[in-house]
């Protein structure tokens, strides 16, 4: 089916897709399947059991059910009003996928794979993570649909992020810290892909983005699509109309193309993807692949990646785990080049100046992924001004960040916690007090914050 | 007829399969790479399988990766993969470059494909690039006169089994077992398996079996079904453990001495 118009009332989402990829997964040039020939079985067994699975009537009524009882969606919009004086004084509501069960959109892929894996029979599943938030959706839905599940890790992730190593151990999951390449999601990716290809028997590949070989950019789209459909019609529902912009923080993109997909027909609104921009792209140490990659091929699909003159990845680096990835989806890259979406950096300092300030305005604590995405409304916001109505996917929660950001703020060594960055007055609030310069302490700021 | 297809077909005229013997470009680094190449080609080897650094080896075991990921971090490129070619071609063998897909496409297919040809090159096997995605590659071979080298793999379909063969020139690489590469204890009845299933499928292609294969013993098992023997995992660890050309030219004579014992005993 190939229509691009959001699911009608009573349609169900997976349904309705837009008019790409193609047959074999190409986004225009993009996608695709660039793997060994040992997995291209594999493949073509997910895809064809995947079709079926989606107009099958039983499963669209089993996940509209998890969804429901499980996730606890559909997921509120909430307008946050203080944050939004940061943003030029445009209007801002928060798509809030942090309040699903597990804490971030990446359950809603999840559930939709392991009914999937249930359905063609395997056993057990493996998973990459970054930020661990799809290792812990992925070990919470075996444990829920009891389905044995190892989860692949980049070592310099299982630091940064262990309070998800934690979480997944507990849910019963074997996680393995990945010491190849650069030890972080790209590599965890490498090793998933080597567990395939031995346990193909046995094992489900649940990837957690829209990258990778075909059919995995089309089907988690389709099963992240659910929050961009919901956020539509909330947003009709208590505006009367649409919004004009809708950003969302890209790593490997799925959050991102989620709320995206629901208004791709809709011409007026721009969908503004925001990449980690690290210590900024002309340091090179960034994780933006659209603004500062090139087309070519990684992880089993062509699409814009962070790669050198001999075609070797470049490693990434970003504050967020979640979006410290040399690639990204097929899709995004295929929505850059036709000029539908468009793509920001945003700097580690900017992410964590916007992650504190929805804390402190509006008792929020987002990941710190999602907030690139609130980084990217307030430099929007200031752009287009106060008439602007700007709607935020809030990917996830930031309560496995808290470690980072206690370190990047200097918070943790200190008896007596200051009240921090700069917000104690209204007046310094409404100047955007909390400037890098003035009181946010990055890393290298030290005790001085 | 294609380079590498004549030489194998030369193997089989004496009664053996053919010994292929891959080692990645600049480990430990470029120069002693190709010295080991050349160790191979002086020691019996008939074809050299001229591994592309890259920095994401998926179907790579972690022998390989060690190796290459030295290579990567040098900056090893394809500049330096074309003289391994020349200096391979120059001693005697069949140079083939076995690369993914990205070094390639980064460097330019087409004009990989004609220095390639330039440099005395017989073509190219593409581990991650299966003749779905390889319009480009497929043209750009053609008209530089090289050949392909496709995988088939034990979950192949018959149907694809036979798309895959027919647009291989050279040979068609059978890996052995649903895996990545190493050395293994046994190689399996799976590759003889997928060997017999191939055959079936193109009848004039030869077909060599690669992941796996370390020693004489395990080469002469497969030379007796195959028609080329590929080690990899096994020469890089030569290098890797330090023994350098004297161990690959050791690894090449055990290795020669297998893929003959099979023709005397079958
Ligand atoms: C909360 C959150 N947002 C975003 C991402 C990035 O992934 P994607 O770009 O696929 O949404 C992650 C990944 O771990 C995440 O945990």
């Amino acid at each position: 089916m190939t229509t691009t118009s959001p699911p009608q009332p009573g349609e169900l989402g997976l349904l309705a897709r837009p008019g790409w990829p193609d047959a074999t997964g190409h986004f225009g040039v993009f996608g695709g399947r660039f793997v060994p020939e040992a997995l291209i079985a594999a493949l073509d067994e997910l895809t064809e059991a995947y079709e079926a699975m989606r107009v099958d009537p039983a499963f669209l009524e089993e996940f509209a059910r998890l969804q429901r009882d499980y996730t606890g969606r559909p997921s509120p919009v909430t307008e946050v009003p203080k944050f939004a004086e940061h943003c030029g004084g445009a209007r801002v509501l928060l798509k809030r996928e942090d309040l699903n069960h597990t804490g971030s959109h990446k359950i809603n892929n999840v559930l939709g794979q392991a009914l999937l894996t249930r359905r063609i029979g395997k056993t057990r599943v493996i998973a990459e993570t970054g930020a661990g938030q799809h290792g812990v959706a992925t070990a919470t839905a075996a444990a829920l649909m009891g389905l044995s599940c190892t989860v692949y890790m980049g070592e310099e992730d299982t630091r940064r992020q262990a309070l998800n190593v934690a979480r997944m151990r507990l849910l019963g999951a074997e996680v393995i810290p990945v010491t190849t390449g650069s030890r972080t999601l790209k590599d965890a990716i490498n090793e998933a892909f080597r567990d395939w290809v031995t346990n193909v028997e046995t094992t489900n590949y649940v990837f957690g983005t829209v990258a990778g070989p075909h059919p995995f950019p089309a089907m988690v789209r389709d099963f992240q699509r659910v929050i961009g459909d919901e956020a539509r019609a909330q947003v009709l529902e208590r505006e009367g109309r649409l919004p004009d912009a809708v950003l969302a923080c890209v790593g490997g993109g799925s959050n991102a193309i989620g709320i995206f997909t629901a208004f791709v027909p809709d011409e007026g609104v721009r969908l503004v993807g925001l990449e980690a921009a690290g210590d900024g792209v002309e340091t090179g140490r960034h994780a933006a692949t659209i603004t500062g990659g090139s087309p070519g091929v990684l992880h089993g699909a062509r699409s814009y990646l962070l790669q050198d003159d001999n075609g070797q990845t470049i490693e990434s680096h970003s504050i967020s785990a979640g979006l410290d990835y040399p690639g990204v989806g097929p899709e995004h890259s295929y929505l850059h080049d036709i000029g539908r979406a468009e793509y920001r950096p945003v700097t580690d300092a900017a992410a964590m100046e916007a992650f504190a300030l929805l804390c402190r305005t509006e008792g929020i604590i987002p990941a710190i992924e999602s907030a690139h995405a609130l980084a990217g409304a307030m430099e929007l916001g200031r752009e287009l001004g106060p008439d602007a109505l700007l709607l935020v996917n809030l990917s996830g929660r930031g309560d496995k960040d808290v470690e980072t950001a206690s370190a990047w703020f200097g918070l943790g060594d200190r008896e007596e916690v200051d009240p921090g960055p700069g917000l104690d007055t209204d007046q310094q609030a409404t100047e955007g007090a909390i400037s890098n310069d003035e009181a946010v302490a990055g890393p290298d700021a030290g005790e001085t914050a | 007829m294609s380079l590498l297809a004549s030489r194998i077909a030369a193997a089989k005229a004496e009664g053996r399969a053919a010994l292929i013997a891959y080692l990645p470009v600049g480990y430990p680094d470029v120069e002693r790479s190709i010295e080991a190449m050349v160790a191979a080609v002086e020691a019996g080897a008939d074809v050299v399988e001229i591994g592309v650094p890259y920095s994401d080896p998926g179907m790579d075991g972690p022998v390989i990766q060690e190796a290459v990921d030295v290579a990567v971090r040098a900056g090893v490129g394809m500049r330096d993969v074309l003289r391994a070619v020349e200096a391979v071609a120059a001693a005697g063998a069949v140079a083939v470059v076995m690369s993914y897909w990205n070094p390639v496409e980064r460097y330019g297919v087409e004009r990989f494909a004609a220095d390639l040809a330039a440099a005395g090159g017989a073509g190219a096997i593409t581990p991650d690039l299966i003749p779905d995605e390889a319009g480009e590659w497929i043209a750009a071979s053609d008209r530089a006169g090289l050949d392909r080298v496709f995988l088939v793999a034990p979950s192949s379909t018959e149907a694809r089994l036979r798309s895959t063969t027919a647009a291989c020139r050279g040979f068609v690489y059978a890996a052995s077992t649903m895996g990545v590469t190493g050395t293994r204890a046994t190689v399996g009845d799976a590759a003889e398996t997928l060997v017999g299933r191939t055959r079936a499928a193109a009848p004039d292609l030869a077909v060599c079996v690669g992941l796996g294969v370390s020693d004489g013993d395990q080469a002469a098992e497969v030379a007796a079904f195959a028609d080329g023997v590929i080690v990899g995992s096994a020469y890089v660890r030569e290098l890797l453990e330090g023994r350098g050309p004297d161990g690959v030219r050791a690894l090449t004579a055990d290795l020669a001495e297998g893929v003959r014992r099979a023709a005397v005993t079958a």
